[in-house]
This record gives C-alpha cells, sequence and structure tokens, in this order.
C-alpha cells in the first residue's frame, strides 16, 4: 500500500466521489482559489471549476443554511469549515435545520450534507480557537459524528460520509493533517462503514479507547507501557455517533480494564458515553473503574508550556493504565 | 399484624450465630416451617425455619452477619402493611441486644469479650462489606469462592483479579489443557470444609502456636490395656491405647490446669471441666465430638463414649451441642504410622495434643541396650496463655501417668 497524508487522504476522497457524482459540490471559505486553508482542496478548483468548487464570504451560518437547503432541494453538498470553532456562527443551521428536517419531514426530506474541517486544538490558537467539538455535537440525535484518525480512515469515511443521506459532522485535526499512513492504492477503492470501530493495536492487560489527536499520544504510550510488561490493546472508535460497543466490550472482557482518552473536556460527551456503555455492558468483567484522561476542564490556555499539560500526554495515559492494573 | 423475627437459639450452646444466607427474599409467602436462611454457629451450619406464615416484608440483617440469638433480623406480615414503626422498634431492639448488631450500617460485628466458650472474633477476616471488583464477583459466583476468606490488594483492600488467581485452590481463569495434561477436577468445597478452611486459617493466623514434643515408655501403659481388656473381655468390652491416652491427658488436666484454659481477648477463662475434643476423621472432613468430664470417668466408659461419639459423626448425626465448648483437643494419626507432627489448635481451645505411633526400637538403658516400644506426643500451645514452662509442666506429668498407669489413681 503507498503512503498518503491525511490532507492528501481527504482531497483523494472528495475527488473520487465529486467524479462519480456531479451533484455533489465543495463550498466554504478559502476552499478554492486559495486551495484551502490546510490545502486539503488543492487542485479541485482546477478540476471541476467555480460551479463545485465554491469560494464564499466568512458567513458560516449563511453558507451552512445555503448548503442545508442544497442538500433538501437534492444536491450532495461538502460544507467546509475553516476551523469547527467557527462552525458556532453556524450552531442553529447544523442542530435547527440539518438535524431535524428529516424527522420532521416525516421522512419526505433527506440532508445528504457533509460539514467537515479541522477540529481540536493546533498549537497557541488560544482558548476561542482550540475547541474539541465532539461533545457538542454527539449530543444531537440526527447527526452522525466521524472523527479519523489515521489518513485510510480519513479517506475510507469521508467517502461514506459524502454517500450518507444523513447529514454528517466530519472532524478533523489541523495537527493531523501532515501524519502519514497506508491508504489503499489508486483504484482499490475502499468505503470505511460508518458507525464500526477498529483494532488499532492488538493486547491482553488493558483496553484504551481513544481517537483523533490523542491516538497517536497512546500508541506511544502503549509501546513504553509494553516494555515494562503492560500490554495495551487500543480501539479507535472512529465514528462517535452512531457508536459501536462491541470490539470495545469484547477488549474489556478480555483485559478487565478500560481507559478512555479524549481530548475533549470531560464534562460529558463521547467519553463519558464510552465510560457508560463499558460499566453496563462489560460490568461483570470490569477489575478496576473505568478511568479518563482528557482535556483538562479549562480553557486552553495560550502559553505552550501550559497547553502541552491541558492536552493528553504519554505519562497521563501511562498513570492511568497503571492504576486500573493496580501496578503503580 | 407484622411482627419481628428474631435470631433463634438453634442450639442450646449458641451465643452467636452467622447468617450465612437468606433462602427466602424480601417480598416472598413465608409458610410455617419453611426454610428461611442458613445460620452457621460455632460448628454446624442449621436451618433456620419460621415458626410464623405471612410475607418476608423486610429482611434486617445482611448475610454474613455474626448475631447474637434474638437480635432481629426480619419481619413477617401481610403485604403492604406499614412496618415503619416495626423497622424503628427492631432498630432499637438490635442496639441493646449483647452483640451488637447495626441494621443497616455494615460495621463489623465481633462477640462480646465477657460470652463465655463462644468463638470469640470467629468470623472470617473479612466482616461488614467487603470491596471487590465486578470482575471478582463473578468470578467468586462461578467458583464458589467465599470472597470473605480472599485478601485484597487493591485500594482500601478492594479484592481484584490477581487476589483471587493467587487464592489458594481458586484458579481464576479456566484451564486450558495442552498437550495430554487433564484439567483439574473442580468440586464446591462444602460447607462443612469451608467451615474447617475458615476456623483453622484463623486459628493459625491468630494463634501464637509452639511446640512442645516428648518421647515416653508406652510400654507399662500397653500391658495396662492388655490387661485391662483381659479383664472387660467377659463383658464383650474393650479399650483402645487412645482410650488410655485421653484418660491420661484428661487426669494430667488436672494435676496441671493451667492448660485447660482459654484466650477470650482481654481475659483467660479456666476450665472447671475437662471436657477433651476428639479429632475424627470422617468423609471429606474432620469433627471434633466432645467428651464431657473425661477426668471424671473410667477407662471403659470413655471407650464406650468415644466410639459412640466417633460413629455419631461418621454418619453426621452429631447435634451441635456435642462438637462445641471442648476445653483441649486430641488427636491421633498413629494407625497411619505417623511418628509425630504438630496439630492446629482448635480455638478457643488451649492447647491440642497430637499422638503418634508406636515404635519398637532399641533403648538405652544403664548399660544395656534393650528392646523399648516408645510413643511420641507433641502439644501446640497457646503462647497467649501457656507459657513454655507451663506447657512442659503439662507434658512432665502427662508422661509421668503414660510411663506409670498406676499414677493415675492418685
Amino acid at each position: 500500500m503507498r503512503q498518503l497524508r491525511y490532507r492528501e487522504a481527504l482531497r483523494e476522497a472528495m475527488l473520487e466521489e465529486m467524479e462519480r457524482d456531479e451533484r455533489i459540490f465543495l463550498m466554504g471559505e478559502e476552499v478554492g482559489h486559495y486551495q484551502g486553508a490546510y490545502k486539503v482542496s488543492e487542485g479541485l478548483l482546477e478540476k471541476f471549476g467555480e460551479r463545485r468548487v465554491i469560494d464564499t464570504p466568512i458567513a458560516e451560518a449563511g453558507f451552512a443554511g445555503v448548503g442545508i437547503g442544497a442538500a433538501m432541494a437534492g444536491l450532495r453538498p461538502i460544507i467546509e469549515f475553516m476551523t469547527w470553532n467557527f462552525s458556532f456562527v453556524a450552531f442553529d443551521q447544523i442542530i435547527s435545520n440539518a438535524a431535524k428536517v428529516h424527522q420532521m419531514s416525516a421522512g419526505a426530506i433527506q440532508v445528504p450534507i457533509v460539514f467537515r474541517g479541522p477540529n481540536g486544538a493546533a498549537k497557541q490558537v488560544a482558548a476561542q480557537h482550540s475547541h474539541s467539538c465532539a461533545p457538542f455535537y454527539t449530543n444531537i440525535p440526527g447527526l452522525y459524528v466521524i472523527q479519523p484518525s489515521t489518513p485510510r480512515d480519513a479517506k475510507g469515511l469521508l467517502k461514506s460520509a459524502i454517500r450518507s443521506n444523513n447529514p454528517v459532522i466530519f472532524l478533523e485535526g489541523e495537527t493531523l493533517y501532515g501524519v502519514k499512513g497506508e491508504v489503499p492504492d489508486e483504484g482499490v477503492e475502499e468505503l470505511t462503514p460508518i458507525g464500526v470501530s477498529r483494532l488499532a493495536r492488538p493486547g491482553t492487560d488493558c483496553t484504551i479507547v481513544t481517537w483523533g489527536r490523542p491516538y497517536y499520544t497512546v500508541l506511544a504510550a502503549s509501546e513504553r507501557l509494553a516494555s515494562e510488561g503492560i500490554d495495551c490493546e487500543v480501539v479507535d472508535p472512529r465514528t462517535l455517533r452512531p457508536l459501536d460497543t462491541s470490539l470495545m466490550v469484547e477488549s474489556v472482557k478480555k483485559t478487565n480494564r478500560c481507559v478512555v482518552v479524549h481530548e475533549h473536556w470531560p464534562y460529558g460527551g463521547p467519553g463519558a458515553e464510552i465510560v457508560d456503555r463499558i460499566q453496563r455492558e462489560a460490568f461483570d468483567y470490569l477489575d478496576a473503574p473505568v478511568e479518563r484522561v482528557t482535556g483538562l476542564d479549562v480553557p486552553m490556555p495560550y502559553a505552550l508550556n501550559l497547553e502541552d499539560k491541558v492536552l493528553p500526554t504519554e505519562e497521563r495515559v501511562i498513570d492511568a493504565v497503571k492504576r486500573v492494573a493496580y501496578a503503580s | 399484624m407484622a411482627k419481628i423475627i428474631g435470631l433463634p437459639k438453634l442450639s442450646p450452646t449458641m451465643e452467636e450465630g452467622t447468617l450465612v444466607a437468606w433462602i427466602k427474599k424480601e417480598g416472598e409467602e413465608v409458610e410455617v416451617d419453611d426454610l428461611l436462611a442458613e445460620v452457621e454457629t460455632d460448628k454446624a451450619t442449621m436451618e433456620f425455619r419460621s415458626f410464623d406464615r405471612g410475607v418476608l416484608l423486610k429482611i434486617l440483617v445482611p448475610e454474613g452477619e455474626t448475631l447474637a440469638p434474638d437480635v432481629p433480623v426480619a419481619i413477617i406480615g401481610k403485604t403492604g402493611e406499614d412496618i415503619s414503626g416495626l423497622i424503628e422498634q427492631a432498630r432499637s431492639l438490635s442496639g441493646s441486644a449483647p452483640a451488637s448488631a447495626p441494621v443497616s450500617a455494615p460495621a463489623p460485628i465481633s462477640a462480646p469479650a465477657s460470652a463465655p466458650r463462644t468463638e470469640s472474633g470467629s468470623a472470617a477476616p473479612n466482616v461488614g462489606r467487603v470491596l471487590s471488583s465486578p470482575l471478582v464477583r463473578r468470578l467468586a459466583r462461578e467458583q464458589s469462592i467465599d470472597l470473605r476468606l480472599v485478601r485484597g490488594s487493591g485500594p482500601q483492600g478492594r479484592i481484584v483479579k490477581r487476589d483471587i488467581e493467587s487464592y489458594g485452590g481458586g484458579a481464576a481463569e479456566p484451564f486450558v489443557p495442552s498437550g495430554e495434561r487433564l484439567p483439574p477436577r473442580v468440586v464446591k468445597a462444602s460447607s462443612m470444609r469451608r467451615t474447617i478452611a475458615r476456623r483453622l486459617t484463623e486459628s493459625k493466623q491468630t494463634i501464637p502456636h509452639y511446640y512442645l514434643t516428648i518421647d515416653t515408655d508406652i510400654a507399662p501403659l500397653a500391658d495396662a490395656r492388655l490387661a485391662m481388656n483381659a479383664e472387660l473381655e467377659a463383658a464383650g468390652k474393650k479399650v483402645s491405647l487412645n482410650d488410655l491416652i485421653i484418660k491420661a491427658a484428661a487426669v494430667a488436666l488436672r494435676r496441671v490446669p493451667e492448660v485447660n484454659a482459654s484466650w477470650m481477648d482481654k481475659e483467660i477463662h479456666y476450665h472447671q471441666v475437662v471436657d477433651i475434643s476428639i479429632a475424627v476423621a470422617i468423609e471429606d472432613g474432620l469433627m471434633t465430638p466432645v467428651l464431657r468430664d473425661a477426668d471424671r470417668k473410667g477407662v471403659a466408659q470413655i471407650a464406650d463414649e468415644v466410639r459412640a461419639l466417633a460413629e455419631r459423626a461418621r454418619d453426621k448425626k452429631l447435634e451441635p451441642e456435642e462438637m462445641s465448648n471442648g476445653t483441649f483437643s486430641i488427636s491421633n494419626l498413629g494407625m497411619f504410622g505417623i511418628e509425630d507432627f504438630t496439630a492446629v489448635i482448635n480455638p478457643p481451645e488451649g492447647a491440642i495434643l497430637a499422638v503418634g505411633t508406636i515404635r519398637n526400637e532399641p533403648v538405652v538403658q544403664g548399660d544395656a541396650i534393650i528392646p523399648g516400644r516408645r510413643m511420641r506426643f507433641t502439644m501446640s500451645c497457646d503462647h497467649r496463655i501457656i507459657d513454655g514452662a507451663t506447657g512442659a509442666r503439662f507434658m512432665e506429668a502427662f508422661k509421668r501417668i503414660i510411663e506409670a498407669p498406676l499414677n493415675m489413681l492418685l
């Protein structure tokens, strides 16, 4: 398999889908002439023209609403937010319209739309621009929420998201765009199913559930733990709603311990949801309380040394695993 | 009209009982003589049957609690009755009961220090609420492990997977046979086995044992036995060497009464009777019926009674009071050829005498070597009450009697 960067994998997904179905179009700030703020849409304007790659004013509520209207009318828009922090301006459109229309029209109207863009902290973009947005959107019935960790999942899941007839929240990561990984060769189409988790690392002693940026923190921490004789199994849910708990529950039944590691704040959200499901579905198999390693419960500080402390670190992951393994 | 049900006195000597298991659940119909619960008294697990009919409205005492008789344990009445007043009343009653039994508080309960001859602190190492992980509870259920006996190494003593894995006998993970090796045969431990395990573990862990061994010339006693049996032949009776040893020990206990004693927390109870517990091996276990007033009985009577007790033990027909309140134990493995061994004290007794086999061996007498018949005895003593010199004085007195049986008459 070839190696691609996460951003290239996303670009290929859009390119291939737009070639397949001309109802698909991309709309957002700087997606066309500037080739995307993070160069995810590089070359798409040239290939598909201004009717299908549309630069918008700085008006998220407006272009999110236009996109939802287009989807209701039968097109299949991809709406790029320059970052998910800016989606708050379009929150009402997403929650009140995109997530509701299908049900409120008694199924008569579908909203096949993908909202995508970078999510979470980057580096020193401070309190207002470092939001990990999964808890806001996973709370809403009517939305799918996908947060791929690897280039391969980014491509396979974006293709599935574009083909879905439901509104999809697609959370990428600024720090992930440069990550390289295996992606199926050109001409090999992989549609990663929505709502299916993935075993990222087999192990026997402790299950770690993680996704997004901390995925890489966890894999590094697992290597360090393995050298101390603690063999972690890592499960990546990939889709946060609908949430597939089967693999993580099976894993916990084997390891009897679980740590959930995520970037978003600890209060509620998919992290807490996963802990709730595990304690119910694997109760009789738990040898220790399920622990979480999360972004700390504060607005993101600007100072780099503080930002590093707020985001999940390898040390915090290692400490949590040792606590549930009664090894500390 | 609802009423409070107290813990019944299930044997004349029962000072406290552990509510092992509730058979009826709250809300279940109860008929007269229905089995309500199982209660473990000092030696046996007894059935606690209902004298009343109605519905079991409330269980006041959780499983595992140790209580004095008459402490409220349940409320029986009709469905829908208001029992809040009775619950209050039960709470105040249990507060004044000798072995305080909180209705809801999961505090450990210990027997009162002044209660004579009870198994003081007989509750297993973990009393009250046992902290354990959900995994451990499932494994314990599946493997019938009493978690009160497992030491927890987690936070606040929580029992975690590794504790149950290292717990003796309990293999926590299913055994996967490799090659031709067969997996262990897994058998649920009987209530008697669990009682033996609990009591002996408690004994060996809490009583500071030490051991005194003495070697004796058994020929005079063996000869005395032959003479007695010749005398008893007409009556169709026989005494064993063991019966004579019981008698000798009983007489020695009269002569060194400090050994006939029990440590009861802050008190020492010097027994004024000599009641000897006889260890009897039975199928899948061990029973210790008690021979009362062994010092005052003739050897022929001792022989009759010991034989009857052993028979009833093997048939599991002993009443709890026949197995409780001994003051000293004797265990004999001589018939298996064991030369000597150290026995575990049967609490709250202060000592146990282990009897070995007869050895035919050369003995130096003066300047000559003569054939001898020897027997070794080892006494395990509770050092909290019996110091080395005291124990040694007993062994010396005992040896005098063994080697010169006529001394029993003194």
